[in-house]
């Protein structure tokens, strides 16, 4: 898939702006602070709803604006869909696709996807878990959109549920009655459900990306070492010794869990229960959140869930955090970059993905990424992007893009957009 | 800034639910220009509002009398019980005419977020009700979001071993609607709560 229109009212630094883009490679050129990444943000927030800059979307509204409009024609498969979302300040944002309405604005995800190198990239090996926990969570919305609001409701449990640990220790240390613990148990089981989907989805994720990762590293590094992924789960942590294989292992089977619920009708029918060991994983959820019981009314917070994960990177056999070079460190956030580009480029998709659809091939970003890296990597990692169905590259001077990404180059100076060639 | 008592009638007008700034000065301003008996009628309204209407003392809905209308209703089955969060839900399911049973309003949903326990809902009133052994079913109707499905857990949880019936609305596709226009999350609870056919 491509872009092939962006136009911008008030978004960010920008008042208005139209940009023509085509297949194949794309630069974008100007100093910093003239707007570039403002630009590839506003793709990004059409794949993902999101910023990857801030968490709000009031810092995307052009100062002294009332709300912005992204505009972006995507084209996949060569059927173009025009998709249209008005960010208003404090109220809930619209979409429209090809000029009607949709009910929610989440409706456009998936429409557009894009796979984007930043120089914040770094963070997913050297920082902290969340980053990477986002890395995981981002993806699995571009690989099933229904994730989106399982992660949603996940956030809003896992906060009710946190208020109310923190209320039940304050009235266990004689503050206030016996509490409200009697709902625990419910909150209990909302956060078991939703959390083991979210479990699920990314140890499948995992065992889909790996194979793709550690080729990637490969290439990047010029051959160096062999890099590879696994999930750490803090279930793992909370089990007793010798209890329940960890979940680094093998995926269980994906018929696992049919004959509950819905009265003899097939399960394998609904997307929930063909996730590998969803099943197993809610049971496991529970089970560690009744032991830690005590533990978690003391502290105040869920100690067990997808939210206390963490993806494991590993160079040989030592975790790349802490042990890795500037340079291996670089190599391994390229490879996880390039190795969501794949998986999302595979022509049929991953095993428990029905719906693929063809040309799903996302849109590159690299966002002021080769200025960071050594001569080395940037020519290797130019020569596997340049491939690439579309591929945008921002670069505050012309010689920070590599040669074998020569293409389009559009200048970006004050908010003002000039095709050059 | 206005003066003295526009000023205060905006910002009375501002702290409702669904008004803004900018909604609060043109009311304001629509009152200031008013006739009189309009303003006044307004006025007794709210009053009235106040000084009448009351919660029935079975179901919590509001009436101006002790109990509300529909529990008064001899024809209203006292075999079902729908439990809903607030007054306008027994308005959004009356407007069915579909349902011959009674209600009972929680007055909310747990949220530990906004400190709502079940001690703050309604619960030990529907418990009263449910003791005198008539009632048989219980229909849960709250809200089909985090709260609501937690709130309907809690319940169900504690009245299904009563013995007593209960039972969850569906959710699902809505009625007059194209399926392909409904979003992931409704289809893909409407298949996880697909009925057989027995033709």
């Amino acid at each position: 898939m491509y872009v092939s229109h962006l136009s911008l009212a008030d978004f960010r630094s920008y008042e208005t702006v139209d940009l023509e883009l085509d297949r194949g490679v794309t630069s974008l050129v100007g100093p910093n602070g003239q707007g570039k990444t403002n630009l590839v943000e506003a793709l990004l927030y059409v794949a993902t709803l999101g910023s990857h800059r801030v968490p709000s979307d009031a810092a995307l509204i052009r100062s002294g604006a009332d709300r912005a409009v992204v505009r972006a024609r995507v084209v996949r498969d060569d059927r173009s869909r025009l998709v249209e979302i008005e960010i208003t300040n404090g109220k809930a944002n619209r979409a429209r696709i090809n000029r009607s309405p949709v009910p929610r604005v989440r409706d456009v995800l998936g429409i557009l996807r894009t796979v984007m190198f930043a120089p914040e990239d770094l963070a997913l090996v050297k920082g902290d878990p969340d980053g990477r926990r986002r890395f995981l969570d981002e993806l699995a919305v571009l690989v099933t959109p229904r994730m989106a609001g399982v992660q949603g409701d996940y956030d809003r449990i896992l906060r009710q549920r946190s208020a109310l640990l923190k209320s039940a220790g304050a009235a266990m240390r004689g503050s206030r009655g016996a509490g409200d613990l009697r709902t625990l148990d419910v909150w209990d089981a909302k956060l078991a459900e939703t959390g083991a989907q979210i479990i699920a989805a990314r140890q499948a994720l995992i065992g889909a990306l790996h194979p793709h990762v550690a080729g990637a590293y490969e290439q990047v590094s010029g051959g160096q070492g062999a890099a590879r992924i696994t999930y750490k789960s803090s279930l793992d942590a909370a089990a007793p010794v010798d209890e329940n294989p960890p979940l680094a292992g093998a995926p269980a089977s994906y018929s696992e869990g049919a004959g509950d619920a819905t009265g003899g009708l097939d399960q394998l029918a609904t997307g929930r229960s063909v996730m590998p060991g969803v099943h197993l994983l809610e049971a496991r959820l529970m089970d560690a959140m009744g032991r830690l019981r005590t533990k978690e009314i003391e502290r105040g917070v869920c100690l067990v869930g997808p939210h206390r994960d963490d993806l494991v990177l590993e160079l040989g056999d030592l975790p790349a955090k802490g042990y890795a070079s500037h340079g291996e460190s670089w190599s391994l956030a390229l490879a996880l970059r390039l190795a969501s580009y794949r998986l999302l480029t595979e022509a049929d998709g991953p095993e428990w993905v029905t719906d693929w659809g063809i040309d799903g091939e996302p849109v590159l970003v690299l966002d002021d990424v080769f200025a960071e890296l050594d001569s080395r990597r940037r020519d290797r990692l130019a020569d596997l992007v340049s491939k690439a169905g579309q591929v945008i590259v921002t670069a505050a001077v012309p010689s920070d893009v590599p040669e074998q990404l020569e293409g389009a180059r559009i200048d970006v100076m004050g908010g003002q957009v000039t095709r050059v060639l | 800034m206005y003066e003295g008592a526009v000023q205060d009638l905006i910002d009375e007008l501002g702290r409702l639910p669904g008004v803004g700034p900018k909604s609060a000065q043109r009311i304001a301003f629509h009152l200031l220009s008013a006739d009189p008996t309009d303003v006044r009628r307004l006025v007794d309204a709210l009053i009235e509002v106040k000084a009448r209407v009351r919660f029935c003392d079975i179901c919590g809905n509001v009436t101006q009398e002790d109990q509300c209308r529909i529990c008064r209703d001899p024809r209203r089955s006292a075999t079902v019980i729908c439990v809903v969060e607030e007054p306008k839900d027994v308005v959004a399911v009356e407007r069915t005419r579909e349902f011959r049973g009674r209600y009972h309003v929680l007055g909310g949903a747990i949220n530990p977020i906004a400190g709502v326990g079940p001690d703050d809902l309604r619960i030990k009133e529907l418990l009263t009700r449910l003791a005198s052994g008539e009632v048989t079913e219980v229909i849960l109707a709250t809200d089909p979001n985090v709260e609501g499905e937690a709130t309907s857990t809690y319940l169900a949880r504690m009245l299904v071993p009563l013995g007593l019936t209960v039972s969850r609305l569906a959710s699902g596709l809505p009625v007059g609607g194209d399926l392909e226009y409904a979003d992931e999350v409704t289809l893909g609870r409407a298949f996880e709560g697909r009925r057989r056919i027995n033709a």
